[in-house]
């Protein structure tokens, strides 16, 4: 099997999809030229993630780690979020074929992407260096993918 | 839950008839068809039997009929000779085309890397090769045309006799590539003007790791296995007797069948074809005419066949898709980009080949499914969400 029961598990029910009307922060990235994009909603009461959605363009990979990050980060502070990695997503479901880790790096991205659109939004000062790699993120330059 | 199976183009189920033939013969003709002893000529007997089958359906002569490991084999072997011998006359160019198998397309880019040069026709948005670009693309300098009898993906047919004659009037060595057609569709090198021609059994009910090659009487042929004098010197190694005897088992059988199979198979494709015709934003790929009777290939807007093979395996569908993600590179299927899907779309393909074991019921059971795994998807995906709002351009 390509894939573990894990993804398999969040491929067949995907948590938390859909999106939020009036969310704090919305973050997308990917694009369709690659093949995969995620777009991640949060909803932030107090710097507390108390909702969150996703809606994914992708394959197996793509829609379990989108599916997987939600459940992460929903609950948690943002400040936790940004702590999330794509080796804890890729853990998380027990592993992933080498040549999709890319998508568990988009999964972290969209995470980060959406917190920065709340920070910048909402006119919190943060540090550049935190939302660096979400310059980056194209399959057909970047080695990772 | 019954298992539909569509990837027959990726491969095919054994028939009983060819199983059989490869068993009995695993028990009864075990000898090396190169020993003197009669157990070693009854091997040779089966396998010479297996050799004349398979040229009377090609209309060839059995001394033109080598057997290999499989279509890739035979491809690397026609294309790798007619380089050699050609080179040896100073001609180093080839003309081939942008939707070649890799068997082909890989060989071809590694005798780039040793000088050769090649020229990749179009194949525009049909999927069709034009003969007279073969026919303009022709130098003084020209080894080899090679040409795909049927493309693996979209299922376009070539129009291999007019290429063919082109080739034979301008004295240029023709080979096709006829994995996808042997089997499927009546051939005939004679008529069709085909120098080489490569097979593989397990693409008509035959097994696995075997093929042919036919190369016609006068084109000379570059070993590229050395060690014995199998198969007239040209391919070293002890024969396996029981998987050719098996091949030829499928050929005969699917010839004896095939023109009621093409019509049966042919009706349930072009159903599909209708079925699928219906989900907004989608396309279907290449010439629907100029069509293998079982390959049907789509792109839908919007989502990524991946995700839709996996969707659809769980209803019990198995089908086959073009996306990047299904092959672990980063672009999608070069077949799909040389008819000018661009990456957006080609990204959401899906490839459905049927054989005459499938039934009308399944046809309607896949159209079914592919919609609402189609809708399920997009109803998720930020892309069909800028589509619809309007913020990205409908393609398809």
């Amino acid at each position: 099997m390509l894939y573990s029961e894990k993804v398999m598990d969040h491929l067949r029910n995907p948590r938390n999809v859909g999106e939020i009307e009036d969310a704090d922060g919305i973050g997308e990235v990917g694009n369709a030229k690659c093949g995969d994009i995620m777009k991640m909603y949060l909803k932030i009461d107090a710097g507390i993630i108390t909702d969150v959605k996703f809606k994914t363009f992708g394959c197996g990979s793509a829609i379990a780690t989108s599916s997987i990050a939600t459940e992460m980060i929903k609950g948690k502070s943002v400040v936790e979020a940004l702590e999330l990695t794509n080796k804890s997503v890729v853990e998380a479901l027990d592993g992933l074929p080498s040549y999709k880790i890319h998508c568990s790096v988009l999964a972290e991205e969209a995470v980060k992407a959406a917190v920065k659109d709340y920070y910048d939004k909402n006119g919190i000062s943060y540090n550049p260096k935190l939302f660096s790699a979400l310059e980056t993120s194209c399959c057909h330059e970047e080695g990772e993918c | 839950m019954k298992y539909i199976y569509a990837d027959n183009a990726a491969t095919t189920k054994m028939s009983e008839k060819a199983l059989e033939v490869q068993i009995d013969c695993m028990h009864k003709h075990y000898g090396n068809p190169s020993s003197l002893h009669s157990v070693g000529q009854d091997a040779k007997i089966v396998l010479e039997d297996a050799r004349a089958v398979m040229a009377k359906y090609l209309n060839a002569n059995p001394g033109e009929i080598y057997f290999t490991s499989g279509g890739s084999e035979a491809d690397n072997q026609a294309i790798i000779s007619a380089a050699t011998f050609g080179e040896r006359k100073g001609k180093k160019h080839i003309i081939s085309s942008k939707f070649e198998h890799h068997a082909v397309l890989h060989t071809l880019y590694k005798l780039e890397r040793q000088g050769f040069e090649v020229t990749y026709l179009d194949v525009y948005e049909n999927g069709m090769v034009r003969p007279q670009d073969v026919a303009d693309a022709i130098r003084e300098d020209t080894a080899l045309v090679t040409i795909m009898y049927a493309n693996n993906e979209i299922g376009t047919i070539q129009p291999i006799k007019e290429i063919g004659a082109i080739c034979r009037e301008k004295k240029v060595v023709f080979h096709t590539d006829a994995v996808q057609a042997a089997g499927h569709l009546h051939i005939d090198v004679e008529a069709d003007n085909i120098d080489m021609l490569s097979i593989s059994a397990h693409k008509f009910h035959g097994p696995k790791g075997v093929g042919a090659l036919y190369c016609k009487k006068g084109i000379p042929l570059y070993n590229l296995i050395e060690g014995g004098a199998q198969e007239k010197g040209k391919r070293a190694g002890t024969e396996d007797i029981p998987a050719i005897a098996a091949m030829a088992a499928a050929f005969e059988e699917v010839h004896q069948n095939m023109d009621e199979n093409m019509v049966k198979v042919a009706a349930m494709r072009d159903h599909l074809i209708s079925g699928l015709k219906e989900i907004e934003h989608s396309a279907l790929n290449g010439d629907e005419t100029h069509r293998l009777p079982g390959t049907v290939n789509f792109c839908f807007e919007g989502i990524e066949g991946e995700s839709l093979l996996l969707f659809l395996d769980d209803r019990g569908i198995a089908a086959s898709s073009g996306s990047a993600c299904t092959s672990g590179s980063l672009d999608p299927s070069h077949v799909l980009l040389a008819i000018g899907r661009i990456h957006d779309v080609a990204h959401g393909s899906l490839r459905l080949s049927i054989t005459e074991e499938n039934t009308m019921e399944e046809m309607d059971y896949i159209v079914q499914s592919v919609k609402e795994v189609v809708s399920y998807l997009r109803s998720f995906s930020p892309v069909w969400e800028d589509l619809m709002k309007g913020k990205r351009e409908f393609i398809l």
